[in-house]
């Protein structure tokens, strides 16, 4: 008996002892599934910006076009190299190359290697969807955020959040994310962090050390 | 046999500089889930670690008030739990079905998925697997099913160094030690040991590292990037499968684990096979309770969900191999199967006050704490006089505060009763223990009492050896609680001794004392004194 057989087969004996006539019950889903406040609402803004600081990331609300791209400017800093997703808005890929910075695009089609993309120090990408309840961003690998590694080799990342995405329950988020359930999803809430020695919080591990956030009106 | 000198002698962990003073207690066992000692042995070293003690204390209190404060912004917390728990019997009840649904959706999605019976078939897999890639160096993801199947050392005997990532297990490999918590293995440690370790250990660890926590994490970051911009192969565990959708999650805080599951070219995933949850929607139940249960935060900082394999996008070859190791057997038992319902977020580890006290090596097993004392024993199926792991059951004083914080409600105390009847099933067939003997023999005089005054003159004797108002080790037959506990020295009057001394008029409670009791504690009736 080859062992999915085997272990199949355990289970269902197993079950018929233990069962015992326990029907099962439809899940009972009386938790909180949508918030009071609409998506995007100034509250739930308020409170996705609130979560976001306490996890140590920079948030800067951009209400119009120039300032997302000031914005984006503003919070790539000093960082000389920038990779960006292939399918980023061209003028969010203008904007990151201003100040003198190199601009390097990636996609899945022709990806940077991973040691040159580690020489790289900030990394500029759009997201799915945020979740203000727990200060979450999430991606999906879409064109305009890219393949899972840029968006955590470099150490600096700045992710642009279009305010109508922030969601303000996880169960929200998880139906938008549902509609495409097999794309790589990466679900961010502030930068890399361990509190593995005294559980005492540090920021920066292996991680990007840095997580900049435009909100876009 | 008889060995030669050569002149250079190799220089053994005791010879190490031992900078800020840390040394390993334990030895990597043979099998994980069983190291070998009863509970009570294995508290008994353990509590006699000070430092240990002291790093545990701060730490579980750390965490437990975080929590708290994380699950108290949430209204609809209980509610979550409900559902958790309706999510997760419908797992165990119809887990034949599911899992077959899972493997179809990762295979359609171009995963590869395995079936182990057992932890050394899940390890020949991993390794197969690993050799055929031609390469004897991997990188890891913390893992409790890779723990528990014991992966490192069946990998190290066959020429294979796999690397952990996650900065405690990394402490804990370094140190060549065992882990003591499910979520934070090296709780044990503190700052300075951790410094130690890393200077004694790491190679590549600057001299002047101090033991602040951000100087530490710089140093492993620094430490491991190399190994994972050049790995080959990565190998992980899940913290939760999707049956519906074949999606696959790990939740983690460093980006070690997202290092790991996206830069190398073939992944290896092993997971327990009551991780599943049935459908893709059910992620929003555990996204929100694992992260505030385990760390106390709103959301752990990375979560990674993928499904088989993503063209351009990740590994482009993904290996999961379901493992059984005793699960189906925890499945048989109707009150007992609740504990494959955890989702390893350690909370009732951190509450525990039994846990607190000895750290998680007492346990004897990779699975410590309250869940581990009914895991451990059912995955094993140790409930045998004669095996160690049946003492598991009863490393625990009831006071349920386990299933108050388990995130998916797992009756824990039930489960523990439950277990501790089976094991004295199995024990009445054996000669009664000391316990037994000794409850035997205290009866007569307890039930009496002038003998009993009589006994409690004998116990001020133990004025005469008591040091710091405590009695350590006493000799058999009262070792087998002091070997464990101090013993407070007796007072030195007994009760009846006071009472008759400060009530003269006689042994009966005068109206006025009672009265001044009522006074302080207006709800005692007459009915109940």
């Amino acid at each position: 008996m080859d062992a999915k057989t085997a272990i199949l087969a355990r289970a269902r004996e197993a079950i018929s002892r233990s069962q015992q006539g326990r029907p099962v019950r439809e899940v009972p889903r009386n938790y909180i599934r949508v918030g009071a406040d609409a998506p995007g609402s100034e509250p739930v803004v308020a409170d996705m910006v609130e979560k976001l600081e306490d996890y140590s990331a920079t948030v800067v609300r951009a209400p119009k076009d120039a300032a997302i791209l000031d914005a984006i400017d503003e919070l790539l800093g000093d960082a000389r190299s920038v990779v960006v997703p292939a399918g980023l808005p061209q003028e969010y890929k203008d904007a990151a190359a201003r100040s003198g910075r190199t601009v390097h695009e990636d996609s899945r089609q022709e990806p940077i290697p991973t040691l040159e993309l580690d020489r790289i120090e900030a990394v500029l990408t759009c997201s799915r969807v945020g979740i203000s309840i727990s200060g979450t961003i999430c991606l999906d690998g879409e064109p305009d955020q890219g393949r899972r590694a840029i968006s955590l080799v470099p150490d600096k990342h700045v992710v642009v959040l279009e305010r109508e995405t922030i969601m303000p329950t996880v169960p929200q988020a998880v139906d938008v994310l549902g509609q495409h359930p097999t794309r790589p999803t990466t679900w961010i809430a502030g930068g890399s962090a361990t509190s593995d020695i005294e559980l005492v919080r540090v920021n920066g591990v292996h991680g990007p050390r840095n997580l900049g956030v435009v909100i876009a009106h | 046999m008889t060995q030669t000198f050569l002149g250079m002698p190799a220089a053994s962990p005791e010879e190490q500089p031992h900078t800020g003073g840390w040394r390993t207690n334990v030895e990597v066992p043979q099998d994980t889930l069983r190291w070998g000692h009863t509970f009570p042995e294995g508290a008994h070293k353990t509590l006699a670690n000070t430092q240990m003690r002291r790093n545990l204390g701060h730490a579980t209190r750390t965490i437990r008030n975080k929590r708290q404060l994380r699950v108290d912004e949430m209204p609809d917390w209980e509610d979550l739990r409900e559902a958790a728990e309706a999510v997760k019997f419908e797992v165990a009840s119809r887990l034949p079905e599911l899992l077959e649904q899972f493997e179809a959706n990762v295979t359609a999605n171009g995963g590869i998925v395995h079936w182990a019976r057992d932890a050394a078939e899940a390890n020949r897999i991993v390794a197969d697997i690993i050799k055929s890639k031609g390469v004897d160096d991997v990188v890891k993801v913390k893992s409790m099913a890779t723990q528990e199947t014991n992966l490192n050392e069946y990998l190290a005997d066959e020429g294979i160094t796999a690397h952990e990532t996650d900065l405690a297990e990394m402490i804990v490999q370094l140190a060549d030690d065992m882990p003591s918590h499910i979520v934070v293995p090296a709780i044990h440690r503190n700052r300075s040991e951790v410094r130690g370790i890393f200077l004694d250990r790491m190679g590549d660890a600057p001299e002047d590292l101090s033991d602040k926590p951000e100087e530490l994490a710089g140093a492993a970051r620094a430490h491991l990037r190399k190994k994972f911009l050049h790995a080959k192969v990565a190998v992980s565990g899940t913290n939760m499968g999707i049956a519906e959708t074949g999606t696959v999650s790990i939740f983690e805080s460093e980006g070690n684990g997202r290092m790991c599951l996206t830069l190398p070219d073939t992944l290896i995933t092993l997971m327990g096979i009551e991780k599943l949850v049935p459908r893709y929607q059910d992620a929003e139940i555990f996204t929100q309770l694992l992260p505030r249960s385990a760390t106390g935060e709103r959301m752990n900082p990375y979560t990674s969900m993928w499904t088989g394999v993503t063209p351009g996008d990740g590994p482009q070859e993904f290996h999961l191999i379901l493992m059984d190791n005793g699960r189906t057997k925890v499945l048989t038992d109707p009150i007992g199967r609740q504990a494959l319902a955890c989702i390893r977020c350690g909370s009732c580890m951190n509450i525990c006050p039994v846990y607190q006290h000895t750290g998680g090596h007492a346990y004897g097993s990779v699975y410590p704490g309250p869940i581990g004392s009914i895991l451990t024993p059912q995955l094993t199926q140790g409930l045998d006089d004669d095996d160690p792991v049946h003492t598991l059951p009863f490393a625990s004083s009831l006071c349920g505060a386990c299933a108050e914080v388990c995130p998916v409600k797992i009756d824990i105390p039930t489960i523990l009763i439950h277990l501790r009847a089976r094991s004295v099933d199995v024990k009445r067939r054996l000669v009664p223990d000391m316990w037994d003997v000794a409850m035997n023999v205290t009866a007569p005089v307890m039930s009496n009492g002038k003998a009993w005054l009589a006994a409690t003159e004998g116990v001020k004797a133990t004025r005469l050896i008591g040091k710091d108002g405590r009695i350590g080790a006493l000799p058999f037959p009262a070792s087998l609680w002091t070997r464990s506990r101090d013993l407070p020295i007796a007072p030195k009057e007994s009760l009846r001794h006071w009472w008759k001394r400060t009530h003269p008029e006689g042994i009966t409670p005068s109206r006025t004392a009672t009265d001044a009791v009522d006074a302080a504690q207006p709800d005692v009736t007459e009915e109940n004194r």
